[in-house]
């Protein structure tokens, strides 16, 4: 007897314990008509993550699933709380700057200018025009960067991986100017209370220059590595629905939230750090899909790239901190030569800096959304109470309206998409 | 209807319901939430409405209906060991009219306090990471849960009487 003529001899009904054939049916009827109700027999649960390459982190997603088709999602989050915010309270205002880069590690810029902003806003402190300009460099070459971050992974969950590698190419670039201005790759504390930490060094902005010459025609190249994929196409057009209404109600804010129709951006209709004295687009789109937030990803970068030439070009000459004596740390030479400077450096360090009693919340646009900071000060030198709103947060809690319907291997396109980062979320 | 924060007649800063409302009568969020007001600031060109606890979710209707559409977050501060002890922040956007304002309700210890999930489902886990961290309840949320800390955690870290490096 061959091997063959062995097989034909059972069944598929010998292989089934009698009583789960009707089981088996449901769990494979994967087209249920639309709108139906679940039927909650034939769904099963399945945990993806934390530890899933796909969610960027440490986020668990239990998943309801009927066959393939999502029922239900719903994120655990909070694997990566570290108490950020409680330990705010134990620091002196400057002490903070360093946390503020850990929570949002795509764009710590952003994140200290938003606290520093926070701060500024208690303190009543006027920032000289020259450090308002190199924040707003810094904080849109931080867009690029975390957009690249996002690019690279996204591309790299769908199955492009070459995408990733050029991404991460022109990243360094960008972490290597961020390393010439700051010490620090990532975790910057560039901009402090009061302005920025350093002058640019010299011949800095000739390699800021060189960057964004090239950078257009990068994002070219990755367009045409993407934009004709008919895989890259098929698995992100109509994906994720969100339509506007939906993303006002679950507080979907930043790209995503752009993709869906609305014309929001706190840089320019709320600007802060002299963003009103740039020109540049607000790209929006209304195809509230996964393949519409790409392309409003992508036009941002172009647009960041304005904004950074023109910073460059009418970047004043100045101070780069505030004159605040009490506030600012000394300049070196002035703190090794003169008394008082010396006395205030050692109470700043010391002591830290009163800050008046009221409460201040300051909303920047970070590469995922709006940031915002709020921060309460009870007239002592150490932070009442900082909260941080990232975006993030926010629009975890859209996923399972983009996913509902759809299938598991969709999820990971929305969660490229919506771009958390897991260090904003749990803070 | 002109902005508060360019027109040069607004002052700088001013405390007090009387004052802040004959200070800022056009604005929106004051003329929508009138009758609700309890307390109001305007510092820092910011502007903080005070409610009555009962009242939170008429207050966020009255704000809903006034342009403040989004819903950007809420937060508390614990002014242990004065009372009313509980701080909560709501902090409403409004995408028209470019403005932002600050709606606070003020709790005792074990008070609680009427979920928003109703008018804005993004406060879901706004609500719950409160619910956490400070331990302030909120009735008719759907699914009130710790969502940082562990299921089995004791203690509400963001609490001022819980020490920062926690219980040993």
């Amino acid at each position: 007897m061959s091997p063959i003529e062995q097989l034909d001899e059972i069944t598929a009904e010998d292989m089934l314990i009698p009583g789960v054939e009707d089981v088996v049916r449901e769990s494979t009827s994967h087209h249920r008509p639309e709108g139906s109700d679940p039927v909650s027999e034939s769904t099963m649960i399945l945990n993806m993550g934390p530890q899933h390459p796909s969610t960027h982190g440490v986020l668990r997603l239990v998943l309801e699933i009927d066959g393939e088709t999502i029922v239900s999602l719903a994120p655990d989050i909070g694997y990566l709380h570290t108490g950020i915010e409680k330990t705010c309270e134990a620091k002196f205002y400057n002490q903070v700057t360093p946390m503020t880069d850990r929570i949002d590690y795509l764009c710590p810029m952003t994140n200290n200018t938003a606290y520093a902003l926070a701060v500024e806003k208690l303190l009543e402190l006027e920032v000289p025009e020259r450090a308002q300009y190199i924040r707003v460099l810094f904080n849109e070459l931080t867009r690029i960067q975390s957009h690249l971050v996002w690019l690279g992974t996204h591309a790299m969950d769908i199955g492009a991986l070459t995408v990733f590698l050029y991404c991460f190419r022109e990243r360094e670039a960008l972490l290597r100017i961020f390393e010439a201005v700051s010490g620090q790759r990532m975790m910057t504390s560039y901009v402090r209370i009061g302005g920025v930490a350093l002058e640019m060094p010299s011949g800095m902005i000739k390699d800021i220059r060189a960057f964004l010459a090239d950078f257009p025609s990068k994002i070219a190249e990755y367009e045409g590595l993407l934009n004709n994929n008919p895989i890259w196409k098929s698995r992100l057009q109509g994906v994720g629905k969100l339509t506007a209404e939906q993303a006002i109600a679950l507080g979907v804010s930043g790209p995503p939230m752009r993709a869906s129709g609305i014309d929001f951006d706190v840089r320019r209709d709320m600007p802060y750090s002299g963003y009103e004295k740039f020109k540049f687009n607000v790209p929006v789109s209304n195809g509230c899909d996964v393949w519409a937030r790409y392309l409003v990803r992508m036009d941002e970068m172009r647009e960041s790239v304005k904004i950074c030439l023109q910073a460059l070009d009418g970047m004043p000459e100045g101070r780069i901190v505030a004159d605040a004596p009490k506030i600012i740390l000394p300049d070196r030479e002035q703190m090794k030569t003169q008394m008082e400077s010396l006395i205030h450096h050692f109470k700043i360090v010391t002591e830290g800096f009163a800050v008046p009693a009221g409460e201040a919340t300051s909303s920047v646009e970070a590469p995922h959304g709006m940031m915002n900071y709020y921060v309460v000060s009870d007239g002592t030198t150490k932070p009442y109470r900082v909260h941080m709103r990232n975006a993030d947060f926010a629009n975890l809690q859209a996923l399972e309206t983009m996913c509902k319907g759809q299938l598991i291997a969709d999820v990971v396109a929305v969660i490229g998409s919506i771009d958390v980062v897991l260090g904003a979320i749990d803070r | 209807m002109s902005d508060p924060i360019i027109n040069p007649a607004t002052p700088e800063a001013c405390f007090g319901k009387e004052a802040v409302t004959a200070a800022l009568a056009d604005h929106a969020a004051i003329q929508g939430l009138a009758d609700l007001i309890v307390d109001a600031k305007w510092d820092r060109k910011e502007l903080t409405l005070t409610v009555a606890p009962e009242t939170i979710v008429a207050a966020c209707k009255a704000a809903q209906a006034a342009s403040y559409v989004f819903f950007e977050d809420v937060t508390a501060v614990d002014w242990y060991p004065a009372e009313p002890r509980f701080q909560l922040s709501y902090s409403l956007l409004s995408y028209k009219l470019k403005q932002r304002i600050r709606v606070v309700a003020r709790l005792n210890e074990g008070q609680s306090i009427a979920s928003v999930t109703g008018v804005w489902p993004s406060a879901n886990f706004y609500e719950r990471e409160v619910f956490d961290l400070f331990g302030v309840p909120f009735t008719g949320h759907p699914g009130l849960t710790r969502i940082m800390m562990p299921e089995n955690w004791e203690g509400h870290p963001l609490r001022k009487d819980y020490p920062v490096e926690g219980y040993r």
